[in-house]
């Protein structure tokens, strides 16, 4: 009896009692589906992975054909997934910054519009917002043939956005050239790069393509569907809100002090924000932006409502087709668990670095 | 001793698992699958009455096991929730617009009698001046996701070289919504399901075309969950019984009327002869009340997709094989 | 020592108006963009007020602008979906219970266990009030419940069970004994390494062949679960902020005390702690009522599910732009009135400790 007052002893017993409890409810959750599958007669295992999926995916980063296996098909859906996740981290990135510099801005309207911005996007689900937007681009813009035409060459219509494209190959290049113009000069770095880039493509001779109807809809050119549309849109301005927060709570972080020695050292206050403030911000702001950047990998699921194939969809498709759904939601977990896992890995292990630093 | 005791539940030997008749008749009612909304075959009308063909299919069953047609309660189901939703108990019927294939039939269900005929179609606004398959080239065609149609979709466009583009979605109001607001050329689905949308929400539905997407036809069977033979054959006899009832002559106004019938076979069906319904595990007559109460395949069709309905679609593939058309009722016996 | 209370700096004469817009030439280039901006809005406000139809049948809707006839025609379908009409106070009366006691919880006046007592009362009473079958109200299968108080439901539902199971996982990820901690730890980035929809299609699809055959959750329950879950551990972590900013001072001293494990949690920490994070647990509130719209991706008839299926109405003309606006309009009106309410009562509590 004694012995159980003992605080390790009791913590032990309590350790030990545990882990058999959490053993048993796994062993009865197995038991429990083993006896299920077995006796409604579904089918498990790993093998459908190599048929052929046979279920047309709208549009894909990968190449794609319905005789690709079903494993393929995961594989496109996964690349869609991360597809959509970078471009939308991105977009949210550059508007996010310009969302939190107007919140911090002495201009009393710039201010009032940030933050009307941000109180609008944070009280609305993003779901509600993507069927929105999904809702606007099908049902405000015309048919193909009644294409609404704002600037020459792009394209407004139900079935998409088209823009006039350069031919890729080139288009690279020319990226290329330019950036390592940006880099090998020391000064006009901008102008410079932008200067290469254009006489790269002069001289290559690339021409412009623009879109034209052809059949039922536009060809050539780039083509934005309205699912892919609607959903970058939405998601861009509904994260944009909360990295803007993030970005302005950065810049309030930093002591008021650090701006009136940069005005004292005679600096611009552009001078003062690049140099001084945003590099201590920016360890501020670290962390919860990469969580930030985590809930829009898993916000990209969402994207289901609006028919954008990213893996949620094709995970969807596949349970249909085979009727595999445990195997198909492993997968769909497996993804995602291991995309958090390993961000949050590498932000404790740079947490621990920029702990040195501060001192 | 706590996790003796939950070691003792996960290592119990697994219970005597219920029958689904068991468990239907212990719940006091039946709980079927139904879809987000496909008018004729199962939609809950302004009263939130659930009525359809695939509804009428359940019902029969409710009378067939409680004598009571409303002795049933509908679930709504997304495409790719009803197959679990029905392998998994948490329905007991999918009589949902469902085609009986190999790979379902193969993978935790299992499939009854037939209540529906169909090949799948297209449906394009008349504006396009499209009535074929083959000038469909490069059209944007919605899909559910969860059917049969995504493989179709895929099938035709391979078949025929088209270069069809899919516009996917996992819900159905989304994917009608779609093609009604001009996203997509066409919209896919089974051919009979394409007459109620174009009957029920399009706008002037003279715009609309529809013509079949594929030389087959698919049969839309309910189904019930894989390895419950009894719960199986009183569903397949159920929806036998109004098929059959439609060969006699039989009818919900008629009924009575063959009260004094001196037929073997009309006194077997009815259960004045008993033996049938009592094999099932159900009344001797069970089928006559499923005729009081729902009627037979003739008026269940009529009322609900043929000519006093609002889609007004014929027999066709749809008719006795007396008549010409591919329903073949069993025999009672 | 003597401190000096903070004062606030003398007060600047306020910068004539005109000078803080047009100072210099940026603030001017930014004033006239911003007003440019707004300008470039107006032809919305034009289709949202001047050319919306705002009374009369679907044949009025036709012209263009804004259907809001539609809206207060089938206002009754988003709101309540379709629940017997006939019953319709019950879910009333549901809504009305679930405001009063959210802001009742929001006022620190009423923080007691009390409090925790009448929320399992309420939420029993909601319960019965929507299911019925006794005290001669009629029976209505969760199948048939729908629309807003639905929403409210699974919001309240969700925190109410997700907050003692997060008390459990944020404790115990403070713990000492590795094997509680490890576990703690596990669920809690299990859950939060998800996507809700992924949790959800779980306990759509997956949950019934976990559990003995013979077991039937329905759909709303298990729809729950997941939601709940998935509260409690960003509720966890979340607690856990107020546990660390604790130190480890006030709980070596009930020790000294010989004050035992639970009761040095109920009475000395857990308050401290949850003080210090009303803040961010007003916030993941508000986030777990936005995320009960994603139930409507696995079928559950919340309020987005029945707009959604209203806008299907093929009598009007595809209404669906302004059905998501008076969806979100009544999500707008929830979260933000949390918000305002919950930074309203802050101040209080503030300007009262500084008193």
């Amino acid at each position: 009896m004694r012995l159980l007052r003992d605080a390790r002893v009791r913590g032990g017993l309590i350790q030990i009692a545990l882990l058999a409890a959490v053993a048993c409810v796994i062993l009865w959750i197995a038991n429990n589906t083993a006896q299920n599958l077995s006796e409604r007669g579904i089918r498990t295992g790993w093998d459908f992975l190599d048929r052929p999926a046979r279920f047309p995916i709208s549009e894909s980063v990968l190449p794609y054909d319905p005789q690709d296996s079903f494993l393929w098909a995961y594989v496109v859906g996964l690349g869609n997934t991360l597809w959509i996740s970078a471009l939308a981290i991105f977009g949210a990135t550059v508007l996010g910054l310009g969302v939190g510099l107007a919140g911090r801005s002495s201009n009393p309207l710039l201010g009032g519009l940030g933050a009307g911005y941000v109180t609008v996007m944070r009280n609305l689900p993003l779901i509600v917002q993507l069927l929105f937007w999904y809702a606007l681009a099908t049902a405000a813009f015309p048919a193909p043939r009644a294409a609404w035409e704002p600037i020459p060459g792009v394209f407004l219509t139900q079935r998409g956005i088209f823009l006039p494209a350069l031919p890729a190959a080139q288009l690279a290049l020319a990226v290329a050239l330019g950036l390592v113009a940006a880099m090998l000069l020391r000064r006009w770095r901008a102008v410079g790069g932008v200067a290469v880039f254009a006489a790269t493509l002069i001289l290559t001779g690339a021409t412009v393509e623009v879109p034209e109807l052809r059949g039922f809809t536009f060809r050539g050119g780039i083509g934005l569907s309205p699912e892919f549309a609607a959903l970058m849109l939405g998601i861009i301005l509904y994260t944009a809100a909360f990295v803007g927060e993030i970005i302005r709570g950065g810049i309030d972080a930093v002591a008021k002090g650090q701006w009136e020695a940069g005005r004292a050292l005679g600096l611009t206050d552009r001078t003062t924000l690049r140099r001084i403030i945003l590099p201590q911000a920016l360890r501020v702001i670290i962390p919860p932006m990469t969580s930030q950047y985590l809930s829009t990998v898993k916000n990209t699921t969402l994207a289901l409502a609006v028919g954008y194939p990213e893996l949620g969809l094709v995970v969807n498709t596949v349970i249909n087709q085979t009727g595999q759904a445990i195997e198909s939601l492993l997968i769909l977990l497996g993804v995602f668990l291991t995309i958090s896992l390993s961000v949050s890995l590498l932000m404790n292990w740079y947490n621990a670095r920029m702990a040195i630093v501060v001192r | 001793m706590k996790y003796i005791a939950l070691a003792a539940v996960a290592f119990a030997a697994p219970a005597h698992a219920a029958t689904t008749l068991e468990t239907v008749t212990d719940r006091g009612r039946l709980i079927c699958g139904a879809s987000q909304g496909t008018v004729g075959f199962g939609a809950p009308d302004s009263d939130g009455t659930w009525r359809g063909l695939d509804i009428d299919t359940c019902r029969a069953v409710a009378v067939a096991v409680f004598g009571d047609k409303d002795a049933v309660d509908f679930v709504p189901l997304t495409g790719h929730q009803r197959i679990p939703a029905l392998q998994t108990g948490e329905i007991d019927i999918l009589p949902r617009t469902l085609t009986w294939t190999l790979q379902r039939d193969a993978n935790g269900i299992d499939f009854t009698s037939p209540n529906y005929y169909e090949f799948t179609g297209f449906m394009l606004p008349k504006e396009l001046g499209i009535t074929r398959v083959e000038d469909m080239a490069g059209a944007a065609v919605c899909v559910q996701t969860g059917s049969t149609t995504e493989v179709v979709v895929a099938d035709v466009s391979d078949k025929l070289d088209l270069g069809l583009e899919p516009v996917v979605f996992d819900n159905t109001s989304a994917t009608r919504q779609a093609f009604f607001s001009g996203r997509c050329d066409a919209l896919i689905t089974d051919a009979a399901a394409l007459a109620s949308v174009r009957a029920t929400q399009a706008e002037n539905p003279d715009d609309y075309v529809i013509f079949p997407a594929t030389d087959y036809m698919d049969a839309l069977t309910p189904a019930v969950r894989h390895g419950d033979n009894q719960w199986k054959d009183i569903v397949t006899w159920s929806i036998e019984a109004m098929k059959t009832a439609e060969l006699l002559g039989i009818t919900s106004q008629n009924l009575d009327t063959f009260a004094d019938s001196t037929d073997p076979r009309i006194r077997r069906f009815l259960g004045m002869d008993p033996g049938n319904g009592t094999s099932l595990g159900l009344q001797d007559d069970f089928a006559a009340n499923i005729i009081r109460e729902v009627g037979n395949y003739a008026e269940v069709f009529d009322r609900n997709v043929g000519k006093d309905s609002s889609l007004k679609l014929e027999r066709g593939a749809n008719a006795l094989y007396k008549d010409g058309g591919l329903m073949f009722p069993l025999t009672f016996q | 020592m003597e401190h000096i209370a903070a004062r606030p700096a003398p007060a600047k004469p306020p910068a004539p108006i005109l000078r803080i817009l047009f100072g210099d030439a940026v603030s001017a280039l930014i004033t006239v963009g911003v007003i440019g901006l707004i300008v470039m809005m107006l032809p919305v406000l034009d289709w949202a007020v001047f050319d919306a139809v705002w009374q009369g049948d679907a044949e009025a809707c036709r012209a263009g602008g804004a259907c809001w006839a539609y809206i207060h025609d089938k206002a009754r379908l988003i709101l309540f979906g379709i629940y017997p009409p006939d019953q319709q106070w019950r879910p009333v009366v549901v809504i009305v219970l679930i405001l009063a006691m959210v802001v009742a919880s929001l006022s620190p006046r009423f923080w007691n266990a009390g409090l925790a007592l009448l929320w399992g009362g309420a939420i029993a009473v909601m319960l019965v009030l929507m299911k019925g079958g006794v005290f001669g109200m009629v029976d209505v299968p969760t199948a048939k419940w729908g629309g807003l108080p639905v929403t409210l439901l699974l919001a309240v539902l969700s925190l109410g069970m997700g907050f003692p199971l997060a008390v459990l996982l944020a404790l115990g990820r403070q713990s000492n004994l590795p094997v509680v901690k490890g576990i703690s730890v596990c669920v809690i980035e299990l859950v939060r390494g998800l996507p809700l929809i992924g949790l959800l299609f779980v306990a759509a699809i997956l949950l019934p062949l976990l559990l003995p055959s013979d077991w039937t959750i329905d759909k709303l329950g298990r729809t729950v679960a997941a939601l709940t879950i998935f509260a409690a551990a960003y509720l966890a972590e979340v607690l856990r902020g107020g546990l660390q900013g604790l130190g480890k001072g006030q709980a070596e001293a009930a020790q000294g005390l010989g004050i035992s494990y639970w009761k040095m949690v109920w009475h000395i920490i857990l308050p401290q702690a949850i003080q210090k994070v009303i803040p961010p647990l007003t916030n993941t509130a508000i986030v777990m009522v936005k995320n009960t719209s994603l139930v409507m991706i696995v079928g559950v008839f919340d309020m987005l599910g029945a707009g959604r299926a209203a806008a299907g109405d093929p009598a009007w003309p595809a209404p669906f732009t302004e059905t998501y606006l008076f969806v979100a309009a009544v999500y707008f009106a929830i979260c933000f009135g949390i918000s305002v309410y919950a930074r309203w009562l802050e101040r209080g509590v503030k300007r009262k400790s500084y008193a």
